[in-house]
């Protein structure tokens, strides 16, 4: 065969909807994109646990301790859901913390920023799991079959952590005065990192025509944004609480609403590493690496030993 | 009655299961994190349970009787208010020499053979306590330990196999599983230490005789070290002192943190 | 591949693919994979991993490097010759309506 047959059957595979899968033939560049945007994606939960991880020890009650507790933990499961899915594209686990750890491989920004009140476990479930929910649902449909299959399991998990988190934010919004306050600053310090993590505008996004023309991206940033901004208006309006966007207003012709100006110049700074927190994430992550390495070095060298010693006896 | 055991017992594990929680988002590998994670959320499950059938035995007590059951300002207050506890406020607005947990499990994580050893001495002995806990006479208590022996029967396996595994792993983690087992040998002591409320429990056929315990968790624990290549440590000074609730400086620290929302916004839902 | 740097990373734990049971009764399905040094870690990480929320009654675990796939650029030998054997189906024949559950 020749390879420009390999990529006819790669595209007209792509235009029938039909999964790929790790031993069939892509081209390389889709493979690329496939590791950047799934470890990308992984990180993301890895270094989502420690912002909200802060705030177990501290849960106001038993019951929202385990509750988050057990959201905490659903991250890590779904970091190594996709990690997974990396993995069949040919690259290990490891190499993808090494590009974590050097800070060549991005995480999502929003965690970058600190979390300040008790509120902030509300406005994190109910906003960022809100917006992620929102890239992730399609993304269950996505044409490699590892990724999308690891993205019905998280999405699966995923329904339940945003609905705590609203079920926080509606706890606060209905209590004391200070409770009421405590969900209005979090919900202000969180909406425009909320509606930047959907990316930059689709018209400063280079990847974006590319992917969603191999369908790895069903929907574009802006389409995304939109829809967020659409649902969040509503909900807000259960919650009694004020938009933090003052020209946030409904848009008749497009049926739609319009929002205000995202500071792109804040964003592009967060990316680049000049966040709150991006130091104090990274150093998290290296730090629990490193000093777990030992622990690892244990494992594999008891594990060979057992495995010498079981091999001795079966050759006596 | 039988609160003060109630009490000491969801203490144990509400203390190990916050522990353990700190783990979370920085083990050493993913997939441990997440174990870890689910045997923090069992014990926190156990603290629940029996910190809610501790709350409702104090709501049946006589006034009189709560007003100086704990001296918490927060609880009298409540008491005065007429108002009963849920287990929320049992965990959150009890001072520190009101808890009841043993101090071995106050002890902070160190690193992942503290942690790993902790666990291994704790796990052992609440294997064979939850195992006699199941004959308690009372019913809830019973209930309770058939519950937890099948969560506590995986949390000593994961234990015991990480002991072998760092025991007869590196050089390293060979050193390191030691010291962590030398340690935390003083507060494994306490564990066996039969005060009022163990004598009382044993006399009315609900608590456990601890006396009958110990060679048990001994043998097991000389097992798997030698299974480890690991030395029993010598026998030495056995601190105690969490049962009466005479803590380490460690406790203070961790209710800090943990009841820091309950003390600064009194009376909220959360 | 694009992958040219597997041998400077030493020491990972190895992967394995974890297969679940959901049910008694039930074939085991992939699940998905997870790193362990042994295989009796690796049956306890996937009760901790896959199994969170009741998931399953039974788990097996296989090195991955031990899986023997079959290669797609042979699909066409390997799978189209059964397509014209529909007579292998149930359904390809016709029985009367009032024969029942056959």
């Amino acid at each position: 065969m020749a390879v420009h047959s390999f990529q006819e059957h790669f595209d007209s595979l792509i235009d029938r909807d039909i999964t790929i899968e790790p031993k069939d033939w892509m081209p390389d560049d889709y493979r690329k994109t496939l590791i950047r945007q799934i470890s990308q994606h992984a990180h993301s939960e890895i270094v989502g646990m420690l912002p909200e991880g802060n705030w177990i020890t501290r849960a106001p009650s038993l019951r929202r301790k385990a509750v988050l507790l057990a959201k905490v933990q659903d991250e890590a499961g779904h970091g190594l859901y996709l990690y997974s899915a990396a993995e069949t594209l040919g690259i290990t686990r490891d190499e993808m913390y090494n590009q974590l750890h050097s800070g060549k491989a991005k995480y999502s920004s929003i965690f970058n920023y600190p979390t300040l009140t008790w509120a902030d476990m509300g406005a994190i479930g109910w906003l960022v799991d809100g917006a992620a929910i929102m890239n992730q649902v399609p993304l269950c449909r996505t044409s490699y079959g590892p990724y999308a299959r690891a993205m019905v399991r998280v999405c699966k998990e995923e329904s339940f952590h945003q609905r705590q988190g609203f079920e926080i934010m509606l706890t606060l919004a209905k209590g004391t005065e200070i409770q009421k306050k405590m969900a209005q600053d979090a919900f202000n310090r969180w909406w425009w990192p909320s509606i930047m993590m959907f990316g930059p505008p689709d018209a400063e996004s280079p990847n974006t025509e590319q992917s969603v023309r191999w369908k790895i991206k069903r929907f574009t940033n802006d389409e995304l944004r939109q829809k967020f901004v659409d649902v969040t208006v509503e909900q807000t309006k259960v919650l009694g609480l004020e938009m933090p966007d003052k020209d946030i207003k409904w848009n008749e012709a497009r049926g739609h609403y319009d929002y205000g100006q995202i500071n792109w110049e804040e964003f592009w700074n967060v990316v680049k590493g000049n966040g709150p927190c991006n130091k104090q994430r990274l150093d998290a992550r290296r730090n629990a690496w490193d000093e777990g390495k030992w622990v690892r070095d244990a494992a594999m060298a008891h594990a060979e030993k057992r495995k010498a010693r079981t091999a001795a006896v079966k050759a006596a | 009655m039988n609160l003060a055991y109630t009490l000491r017992l969801a203490d144990d594990a509400l203390i190990i299961g916050h522990r353990l929680s700190e783990w979370c988002g920085h083990g050493p590998i993913l997939e441990q994190d997440i174990a870890l994670t689910n045997t923090s959320l069992d014990h926190l499950g156990r603290a629940r349970s029996l910190y809610q059938y501790a709350a409702e035995q104090f709501n049946a007590m006589g006034t009189e009787e709560k007003k100086n059951y704990f001296s918490s300002v927060a609880i009298q207050n409540m008491v005065s208010a007429g108002e009963t506890l849920d287990e929320d406020d049992v965990a959150y607005l009890r001072d520190g020499w009101d808890f009841k947990n043993l101090l071995l499990l106050e002890q902070p994580n160190s690193d992942w053979a503290y942690t790993v050893a902790r666990s291994f001495y704790y796990d052992t002995f609440n294997f064979f306590f939850f195992s006699e806990l199941q004959n308690s006479s009372d019913t809830t208590l019973a209930a309770v330990a058939a519950k937890s022996l099948k969560e506590i029967t995986y949390h000593l396996r994961w234990s015991s196999e990480w002991v072998v595994r760092l025991g007869d792993g590196t050089e390293e983690s060979h050193k390191r599983m030691q010291q962590a087992i030398n340690d935390l040998w003083m507060y494994t002591g306490e564990m066996f230490v039969m005060n009022d409320a163990d004598k009382d429990a044993v006399q009315k056929g609900r608590g456990v005789n601890l006396d009958e315990l110990k060679p048990k968790w001994m043998e097991r624990v000389q097992s798997i070290l030698d299974e480890a290549r690991l030395t029993l440590p010598a026998a030495t000074w056995m601190q105690s002192g969490g049962k009466d609730g005479k803590h380490t400086d460690n406790l203070g620290y961790i209710l800090a943190e943990m009841q820091f929302m309950q003390r600064t916004y009194p009376g909220m839902k959360w | 591949m694009t992958n040219d740097k597997l041998n400077i990373i030493k020491n990972e734990w190895p992967l394995w693919e974890v297969f679940i049971r959901s049910k008694a009764g039930l074939d085991h399905k992939h699940a998905g994979s997870l790193h362990a040094p042994d295989a009796q870690m690796a049956i306890e990480n996937a009760r901790d991993v896959y199994t969170r929320r009741m998931e399953g009654v039974s788990i097996w675990v296989v090195e991955s490097k031990h899986i023997q796939a079959s290669d797609p650029g042979q699909s066409e030998s390997m799978y189209d010759p059964a397509s014209d054997k529909i007579y292998r189906h149930p359904t390809f024949y016709d029985l009367p309506d009032e024969v029942k559950y056959m």
